[in-house]
Formats: C-alpha cells, sequence, structure tokens
C-alpha cells in the first residue's frame, strides 16, 4: 500500500460493500411481505386471503354453471379440540352467498384459546373463494367443556376458471393458548 | 497407466457384482415404469433425458480421452498456439441451446398433465405425523360412516435391531394399508399435523410434501391390481425412516366391497366401546399397541431416552392420576414429539394402551381403565 | 538466530514473521492467514469426514448398528455443515488468501486486520456448533437445509447456538468476501487489467459478490428462526398466519447461490492447471470470464428447483424449470473449453493435472445429472432421493473437493520451497478417484431404485450397492491421510523447488522465489511481465 489513494479507495469501496449488505439482511426481510403479496396474486401454496370480502350487492350469479366445494377440518396435532364442519361438501352456483357451520367442542378442563387457517386446493382456486364471514377471522376463545357453531359464509367468484368444479377448503385449528395469552398479558400491563 | 487402472477397477467391480447378486436378486438400477400414464411418461422422459446425456457425454469424453492418449508430451506432442474462436464458441453456446428445448418440450407437456387435478371420482385425504400416515376417505355427506386410519410400520423392532431375520418387505409394511380401487381418477389432498413431510411412491410418480397448515394435490390412476411400495421423502425428525406407504390398488368391484366392510367396522367399534374389557385382554392389547406406537421413543421397558424422550417406568404421568395419563395419551404433549392418539386409536385401543403403561415397567397401579371412560373423555370433554 | 540478526531485524522496516503462537494470533499477512485458513478447512474436512463415515459404517448393512436414528440425523445434519462452511468455503477463502495478491501483483490484501478477524472468529463458530452435540436434546438434526417447522418449533433446545454459530459464519464469510474484492479492485499492479487478471481471481471476485448477496440472507432466516423460537413470532408458523415454504423460498435464495460460491473457484483453479500441464494458453479466456457471470447470474432466478414437490403453481415450476436448465449453457461452454485446452497441447500428467482432469469428467457428471434434476416431472421422482445425494456429491466431492486438491499440490511448491513426493501424490489421486466413485456412483442407482436420502436404515433391495458404497466411503475417507502425510513431508523437506515449479506454468506468482517470501511485491511487479491469460 505505498500510493496514498489506496486507502481511501478502501474505504469508498467497503462502505458501499457493507450498505449492500445491510441492504441485502433487509431484502431477506422484506421478501416476508413480498412471497405475501405474490402468494395473493398467485394463490401459491393455496394462502387464502383472510380478510372478508365484500359481498357486493347484485353480485352477478353464474346460472350456467355448479361447483363442488368440498369442507375439511382438521385439529393440528396437539390441539385437543373437537372440530367438525355441518356437511362435507355442498353444490354451489358461482357468486351465490353460501353459509355453512362449523361445530368446536373444547375437550379439556382448561380456557384455551384457537386459531382456525385455512388453505384451498387446488391453488389456482384460492383467490376465487371469497368468505364474507368468517370464524377463521379471529381467535376462538373456548370454556372448558363449551361447545359452539361457528358460521362461514362464502361464495365463488364467478371468474373462477372454467375447468375447475371442485374446489376444498381446508381448515386446520391451531392451539394458541400460550401466543394468545401473552398477546393479552402485554396489553393488560 | 490409465487404462490399467479402469481394467483392474472393472474387473474388481465385477466380481463384486457376480459374487453379492448370490446374496440378494435385486440390483435396481433403474427406476421403476410404474403403474400409471404419468410414471410411464415420467419414466420415458427420463430415460429421454438420460440417453441425451450420454451421448453429450460420449462426444466429449471422446475428445478428451483422444487429447490424453495422443497429445502427450512423451509422444513427442508439440502444443498448438491457437487459444480462441469466436465461432467455435458461438457453436457449441447454440447446440446445447438446441438440445435444451429438445428436451423442454415433452417436459412441458408431461408436467402439465401433472397439474391436472380435474375430475376426480374419489378424493383422499392423506395426513402425515411424525411418524405415521393418516388417510381419511372423502364422504359426500355428514350422515355415511367415515373411514379413516392411520397407517404404521408393521415391521417389528426385532427385525430392526438385528435380533431376528429380516422379513421380504423388512421397513416396507405397514398394518394398514391405503386402499384404493384401479382405473378411477383420484385426487389426493395431502397436508400435515405437524412437520413436513412427503408422499411418495415411486410406481406412480407421485411425490408430494404434506405441511402443515396447507393442503396440496395430486392424483393418480391406477391401472394393474396389486401392492405398492413407498416411503416419506422429506426429513421429518428422529423416525423419518421408519413411515413407509403401502397401497393396495383392487379392481373397482372388491373396492367397493372393502370399503363397505371398512364402514361397517366402524360402525362395529362404537358398538364395541360400550363393552367391558378384561385386565389380561387390556394388558395384551395395550403391549402391542405399545410396541407400535410408543416404544421407538419410550424404548423397551419403558426406559425411555431422557431427557428427549422421557422414561416411563415409575414416571409420574404414568403412576399418578389416572386422568392425567388419559389426558398425555389422547390430546399429546404440545411442541415435543408426544403426539395426540385420541384421533389416532379407538377407544378400545386407547384404554388398553393406558391400562397397559399404568401397569407394565413395575408400575403396579392395578388400574383398569376402560373404553367408556375414555370415551366420556374425549366427547365429554373433562 | 544471532543478537546482531536481530537487532538488524529490528531496524528493518519489513519484518518477517514474529515468533510463537503470536505470529498466527495477531498475524495480518495474507500468506500466514492462508495457511491457517488452509490447515483449519482440512481439520474441519476431516472432522466432517469422520461424521460421513459414521453415516456410512450405519448404512453398511440394513438394521440399526452402530446409532440410533436420532444421532444418525445430528450425523448427516453436522456433516453438510461441517463440509459447506468449515471445509470447502474457508479452503477456497484461505486459497483466495495465499494466491490472489500474489496473482495480482499485491503486497497483502487490501484489509489486513479485518482478514486477521474473519479467520479467527471461525474456529470459534464451529467450537459452538460442534459442542452442540454434547447438548441436552443433542445437536441440531434437521439437516443442513434446516427446513421450519422441525427446526423451530420441533427443534432441539441447543438450535440457538446452531444460530448463533451460523451468524458467525456468515460474518466471517462477509469479511472475507469485502477483502477480496477490496483487493482485487484496489490492489492490482499497474498494467494488470481486469481482463488479464488469471481466471482465479476473476471466479473469486464473482464469488466474492455471490457471498455478499446471499449470506446476508441467509443471516436473516437464522434470524426469523430465532424470532420464531424465543420470541413468539410467526414467520414460519402455520398457526400464527405464516408458512413453512417461506423458509424454503428464503433458505434457497441464499442456498442455490450458495452452491455455486463453493463450485466458480473451483473452475479457476482448474483453468489455471489445465493450460499449465497442456502447455498451452486456456482456450477462450474471454468466454470463460462470460460464462462465470451469466452462472452467478443464474444462481439467483432458479432457486425454486430445490422445492419442485412443495406445490407451486405451473406457471412457477415452468418458469424455475427453464432456467435451471439454462445453467447448463455456460457451464458447458466451461467443459468445451478446457476439452479444448487440452487439445493439441502437450500434456504432462503430475498430480495436480491428474485431478483437473478428474475434476472435469466428474464434474460434468454431476452436470449432467444436474440437467436430469432440473425435469420438473422427473425430479418428483429423483427429489430427495439419493439420486440426489449422488448429484450434489459428484459435484461437490470429485468437483470442489478435488479442485483443492489440485490446488494444493499445484501450489504447494510454491508455498513450502520444495516438490512434495509424485509416487505419493498419484498414490493419494488414484486412491481417491477410485474411493469416490465407489461410493458415490451407486447411489445413483439407489435413489432410482427409491431410496429416500437422510434415513438411517433401509429396504432389503437397497442393501448390496449401500455396502459397495460404504466400502467406497472408508478407502475414499483414508486415503485423505496420504495428502495429510503428503503436505507434512513437503513442508519438512525435499526436492528444491524453482521458482517457475512448473514447465508450463504462467503468471505472477511463478515470477517469485519459491518458497514465497514473507513479503512479496511490495513494489508492483514489471508491467511486462504481466501477459495476457
Amino acid at each position: 500500500m505505498k500510493t496514498d489513494k489506496a486507502p481511501s479507495k478502501n474505504k469508498t469501496l467497503v462502505t458501499k460493500l457493507l450498505f449492500a449488505v445491510v441492504g441485502m439482511f433487509a431484502f431477506g426481510f422484506a421478501l416476508v411481505p413480498l412471497y405475501d403479496v405474490i402468494c395473493d396474486i398467485t394463490g401459491l401454496n393455496g394462502n387464502t386471503n383472510n380478510l372478508a370480502a365484500q359481498a357486493e350487492a347484485g353480485e352477478i350469479i353464474d346460472e350456467t354453471r355448479e361447483v363442488t366445494v368440498q369442507f375439511i377440518a382438521r385439529e393440528n396435532g396437539g390441539m385437543a379440540w373437537g372440530f367438525s364442519p355441518s356437511a362435507t361438501q355442498v353444490r354451489v352456483k358461482p357468486g351465490e352467498v353460501n353459509m355453512i357451520s362449523y361445530k368446536v367442542t373444547n375437550n379439556t378442563d382448561q380456557v384455551m384459546v384457537g386459531q382456525a387457517i385455512p388453505s384451498v386446493a387446488p391453488n389456482a382456486a384460492a383467490g376465487h373463494l371469497n368468505k364474507v364471514e368468517c370464524f377463521c377471522f379471529e381467535e376462538q376463545v373456548l370454556q372448558p367443556g363449551e361447545s359452539a357453531d361457528m358460521p362461514l359464509r362464502f361464495f365463488v367468484d364467478p371468474a373462477l376458471p372454467a375447468d375447475i368444479s371442485k374446489l376444498t377448503l381446508s381448515y386446520t385449528l391451531y392451539d394458541i393458548t400460550e401466543k394468545s395469552s401473552k398477546l393479552k398479558a402485554v396489553a393488560a400491563r | 497407466m490409465l487404462s490399467k487402472a479402469k481394467l483392474w477397477l472393472g474387473l474388481a467391480l465385477s466380481t463384486l457384482m457376480f459374487w453379492s447378486a448370490g446374496l440378494h436378486a435385486a440390483w435396481e438400477l433403474n427406476m421403476p415404469r410404474g403403474v400409471t400414464q404419468m410414471s410411464r411418461d415420467t419414466y420415458d422422459l427420463h430415460m429421454t433425458i438420460f440417453w441425451w446425456v450420454v451421448a453429450i457425454g460420449v462426444v466429449v469424453f471422446s475428445v478428451m480421452l483422444w487429447s490424453i492418449i495422443h497429445h502427450r508430451k512423451s509422444k513427442g506432442a508439440k502444443p498448438a498456439s491457437f487459444h480462441e474462436s469466436t465461432k467455435v464458441e458461438i457453436v457449441w453456446t447454440l447446440i446445447p441451446f438446441a438440445i435444451l428445448i429438445m428436451m423442454a418440450i415433452p417436459a412441458t407437456r408431461v408436467l402439465t398433465d401433472a397439474y391436472d387435478t380435474t375430475g376426480s371420482e374419489l378424493d383422499i385425504q392423506i395426513t402425515g405425523y411424525q411418524w405415521r400416515w393418516e388417510y381419511t376417505y372423502m364422504r359426500e355427506d355428514m350422515d355415511e360412516e367415515e373411514v379413516s386410519f392411520f397407517s404404521i410400520l408393521s415391521t417389528s423392532r426385532e427385525e430392526i435391531d438385528n435380533d431376528i431375520e429380516k422379513s421380504e418387505n423388512y421397513l416396507l409394511d405397514v398394518d394398514r394399508p391405503l386402499v384404493i380401487p384401479t382405473d378411477t381418477r383420484i385426487r389426493f389432498l395431502m397436508t400435515s399435523a405437524d412437520v413436513l413431510h412427503a408422499w411418495w411412491v415411486p410406481d406412480f410418480a407421485i411425490k408430494k410434501d404434506t405441511i402443515p397448515g396447507f393442503i396440496n394435490e395430486t392424483w393418480v390412476v391406477v391401472e394393474e391390481p396389486g401392492i405398492y411400495r413407498g416411503q416419506c421423502a422429506e426429513l421429518c425428525g428422529m423416525d423419518h425412516g421408519f413411515m413407509p406407504i403401502v397401497v393396495h390398488a383392487l379392481p373397482p368391484e372388491e373396492y367397493q366391497a372393502w370399503y363397505a366392510d371398512q364402514q361397517q367396522a366402524a360402525a362395529d367399534i362404537r358398538e364395541l366401546a360400550n363393552a367391558e374389557l378384561s385386565m389380561d385382554d387390556a394388558m395384551a392389547q395395550g403391549e402391542q399397541i405399545y410396541n407400535q406406537n410408543c416404544v421407538a421413543c419410550h424404548q423397551a421397558g419403558g426406559v425411555g431416552m431422557p431427557p428427549v424422550f422421557p422414561a416411563l417406568a415409575g414416571s409420574d404421568k404414568a403412576t399418578g392420576d389416572r386422568l392425567i395419563t388419559m389426558d398425555t395419551i389422547v390430546n399429546g404433549v404440545d411442541g415435543t414429539a408426544m403426539a395426540a392418539y385420541g384421533r389416532q386409536l379407538n377407544p378400545i385401543q386407547l384404554a388398553a394402551v393406558i391400562t397397559f403403561v399404568r401397569n407394565a415397567f413395575g408400575n403396579d397401579t392395578g388400574d383398569l381403565v376402560q373404553p367408556t371412560e375414555v370415551n366420556e373423555f374425549i366427547v365429554g370433554g373433562q | 538466530m544471532s543478537t546482531s540478526a536481530a537487532l538488524d531485524h529490528s531496524h528493518d522496516h519489513h519484518h518477517g514473521p514474529a515468533k510463537g503462537i503470536t505470529r498466527w494470533l495477531f498475524t495480518t499477512n495474507h500468506k500466514d492467514i492462508g495457511s491457517m485458513y488452509l490447515w483449519f478447512s482440512f481439520a474441519m474436512f476431516l472432522l466432517g469426514g469422520t461424521f460421513a463415515l459414521v453415516i456410512r459404517a450405519e448404512l453398511f448393512q440394513p438394521g440399526l448398528q452402530f446409532v440410533d436414528p436420532s444421532f444418525f440425523n445430528q450425523m448427516t445434519t453436522m456433516h453438510g455443515l461441517v463440509m459447506v462452511f468449515g471445509a470447502v468455503m474457508p479452503a477456497f477463502v484461505g486459497l483466495a488468501n495465499w494466491m490472489i495478491p500474489l496473482m495480482i501483483g499485491a503486497p497483502d490484501m487490501a484489509l489486513p486486520r479485518m482478514n486477521n478477524w474473519s479467520f479467527w472468529i471461525l474456529p470459534f463458530a464451529f467450537a459452538m456448533m460442534v459442542s452442540t452435540l454434547f447438548m441436552e436434546g443433542g445437536g441440531p438434526n434437521f439437516g443442513w437445509t434446516f427446513y421450519a417447522p422441525l427446526s423451530t418449533t420441533y427443534g432441539p433446545p441447543s438450535t440457538t447456538f446452531f444460530i448463533f454459530a451460523v451468524h458467525i459464519l456468515g460474518a466471517s464469510s462477509i469479511m472475507g468476501a469485502i477483502n477480496v474484492i477490496a483487493t482485487i479492485l484496489n490492489m492490482r499492479a499497474p498494467g494488470m487489467t481486469l481482463m488479464k487478471m488469471p481466471l482465479f481471481v476473476w471466479t473469486w471476485l464473482i464469488t466474492a459478490y455471490l457471498l455478499i448477496a446471499v449470506m446476508p440472507v441467509l443471516a436473516g432466516v437464522v434470524t426469523m428462526m430465532l424470532f420464531d423460537i424465543h420470541f413468539g413470532t410467526a414467520f414460519f408458523d402455520a398457526a400464527g398466519g405464516g408458512d413453512p415454504v417461506l423458509f424454503q423460498h428464503l433458505f434457497w435464495f441464499f442456498g442455490h447461490p450458495e452452491v455455486y460460491i463453493m463450485i466458480l473457484p473451483a473452475f479457476g483453479i482448474v483453468s489455471a492447471i489445465i493450460p499449465t500441464f497442456a502447455r498451452k494458453r486456456l482456450f477462450g479466456y474471454d468466454s470463460m470470464v462470460y460464462a462465470t457471470a451469466s452462472i452467478a447470474f443464474l444462481s439467483f432466478i432458479v432457486w425454486a428447483h430445490h422445492m419442485f414437490t412443495v406445490g407451486m403453481p405451473l406457471a412457477g415450476q415452468l418458469f424455475f424449470m427453464y432456467a435451471t436448465m439454462l445453467i447448463a449453457v455456460p457451464t458447458g461452454v466451461k467443459v468445451f473449453n478446457w476439452v479444448a485446452t487440452m487439445f493439441r497441447g502437450s500434456m504432462t500428467f503430475e498430480t495436480p493435472m491428474l485431478f483437473a482432469i478428474a475434476f472435469v469428467v466428474l464434474f460434468t457428471i454431476g452436470g449432467f445429472t444436474g440437467v436430469m434434476l432440473a425435469i420438473t416431472p422427473v425430479d418428483f421422482q429423483y427429489h430427495d432421493t439419493y439420486f440426489v445425494v449422488a448429484h450434489f456429491h459428484y459435484v461437490l466431492v470429485p468437483g470442489a473437493v478435488f479442485s483443492l486438491m489440485a490446488a494444493v499440490y499445484y501450489w504447494l511448491p510454491k508455498w513450502t520451497g520444495y516438490m512434495y513426493d509424485e509416487t505419493l501424490g498419484k498414490l493419494h489421486f488414484w486412491l481417491s478417484f477410485i474411493g469416490v466413485n465407489l461410493l458415490f456412483f451407486p447411489q445413483h442407482f439407489l435413489g432410482l431404485a427409491g431410496m429416500p436420502r437422510r434415513i438411517p436404515d433401509y429396504a432389503l433391495q437397497f442393501a448390496d450397492f449401500n455396502w459397495i458404497s460404504s466400502v467406497g466411503g472408508f478407502l475414499f475417507g483414508f486415503s485423505q491421510l496420504i495428502l495429510l502425510f503428503v503436505v507434512i513431508k513437503c513442508v519438512r523437506g525435499g526436492k528444491k523447488a524453482t521458482a517457475q515449479v512448473w514447465e508450463g506454468a504462467q503468471g505472477l506468482e511463478w515470477t517469485v522465489p519459491s518458497p514465497a517470501p514473507y513479503h512479496t511485491f511490495e513494489t508492483p511487479p514489471d508491467a511486462s511481465l504481466i501477459k495476457a491469460q
């Protein structure tokens, strides 16, 4: 390093590279919301939009075809609630709002909090299954031994690709008692 | 030197092969062609690509070998001075590109086929657990009796530990195989209750990850009746190597008969769960269930593998309040490998295994738990 | 050393190495640090190899013989982590330290103090990582890819230590990469234009940029894991609205460029050795540089080919399939160029050349299986089987590792001043060559016949190829002790090496005496010495 220029040249370069490093670290985190956006657009992994859709008044109902909507209800490993839909499948016309309900029972002797996570197959249909009202939008708190009927109102978007005649909506019920009470404790403080 | 070494290597290899071919018949070199249109398409595609790369390999390696033999200093070769040629570079960029396009065309066709899950006649839900599979046949309505069961490795611990001779289908046998009809378009809906797994049957050319909280789908039309075996293909923890898949493909009529039987059996079990279990029956059945479900972690003699897999012999959970034992087995322990068996075993089996762990390994509590009690616990919400 | 010499020494502005342990602890000399990296990586190679032999011993026969499944999983995980982060990557960094300043006529690395740091945090990271094996609940048992939720919700308590170890490794790699870039961009001797740089320097420059782009993403992924485990976030947990598949996308966004981080410098080494022993200029230097850059670019848009079975939409599958297939084009150009360099040369076959030729052949076989794996529908059959294991071991062992061995034999006389024992070197090569093929070739058959990877026990039809593979594994493993012996023997003495060492060697590193003095190119080399490659 005989030249005087070298150290300052190094300094500028290293600063730039460190910016790149920090930038890429941030990019890694930015990929998380980015992934969600891509999932919403493409229905990647059957991740459905977990927000209430507006049932537009006078939504056009496609009278020309019927599609089958199947319902699956599962408890995640270690979740001690009973969980089942009122029907295994329904035939619906795209655009018409339907309703079914899920029955949950807390079989334990403790107050528990559950959260249902939806998933749709085929994933190309995920964006076309709109939920007007869904228990999956919020956490469910059940007292020991308590049962509840939880409603789901939904419609299938008439823009559903023509080759899809059957779609499956699956709910996995998770025990989030611990995480949820943590949140409450923090909120109470 | 090179050719001599190759000769010796070849000789050594072929001797080895002949010698041990006598020991085991199977020297499977290639992918199975399988029994579905998809698996045959996959196999053909695999062979097409394989012959392409072999052809490229022959050309490249021949030129190289030729140079190694003829252009060596010991043979008086003088180095040429060429070191670039744009023309040549362009040629050997474009030729591989063209070959790749020829590979991509059939690949795209087969892949598009694999993704077409429409028009299914039967839907089966497959759920991965640590370390077993659950199969649930989708029903048309709620009044129909549901057929749903777990499929668990049936190879005995003694075979795995080399205490007795290994059976023909070592590690590829389960207690209850998945049964499907042939010539029927079946859609599989896959998910998991804990970690990632992957459901793989080579003869169907199906491999799909099961992901907790999400469902994946794939389809199959099996053309030949038979027994097809596969394994979990995604690392899922300790017993990843011990959760095989067995599928019985039956002609549609036989399948219908089987399915009706299963519905009847499910109804019968509800009936039977009201009956009394004797201590001897409970212990005998309990031991069998323990050896199938529990022994991998809690070990023979209930000694466990602390600290991850606790001992059962003398443990508080096994000798204290029976409701605690019941809760642990029925609901599992969250965040550990202890699964919830409430759905995996029927009330009779649960009662038996609860009785077993409370009386075996010197836990002599003398308790006999009845199926009705377990049923109340599950349904009644105690 | 006499007192007067010592006195002289203290007056000398350019001192030689300090004495004792402090020489190694505080050194900022690129040659010392390079040597430490190389010795460290060799130690890790033997450690990771020991783990591999535990795996191969267990798989020698069906049934459980030596280890329980839980420890087996820790072995596969640790083997992968130690080999990738402890053996291959630091070895290339060691070579970069030793050779880049010598090749571009620089007196040292641009940032010598940081250089010292980036090495010395490595042993601590590995001490932490390996110590998890002795912790309650055992070490990482979720594979080197540590997919969530197996590594988060279901991971052993020691996972936190694993995460910190990865953070430190990442920091070390990033510092190393910054140093390499600064050295190459700022420290080249007058006349050493970018397009006159040896390909090893070029490939390392591109590798360093890859490192800077992806190591922070890895750091981000493990940080998210840390948060999921300890702070109740749900990046990868479906229960809280996360997605386990997101983990795989993030991991492989790092992971695929990582694969090229481990192979690009190998391309550089082979591009130095083949022309030397063919006594003929490298064919298509320019296209080699462009091919390397294209491979690096493509490495960012192919990551999801590691996860074809997660159930991506069809369009995604097609995109990643086509992009992956494209990699074959620049990689092919490289192989063709090497063959064209050999064609009509005047070849001799010393140990470095043997390893380099074996590299070209066996790496190409790994490339062929790579093309097969790129074909998505067929990948459904190959995915997570021994076919994949065979594929990536072919590109990493007779690929990256053979190139490292070639490099060691090639530059050893320059480092030590003595010629190594050629007979032992050739013995090492042939045993390694036979061993590696016995070890990995049968694994192709195993995978095609249906054996999944990462299993401690297998069905009977896989027994025969598994025992051949295990025999090959032990042969290959123990052959590496010959390398250790050859290197020690060469350090201690032997036939004196000339500055040129190899008849056909070209480049600035061959203009300094052998062994290379502690300080070189304190005045830049004469521009007339710098020739086009």
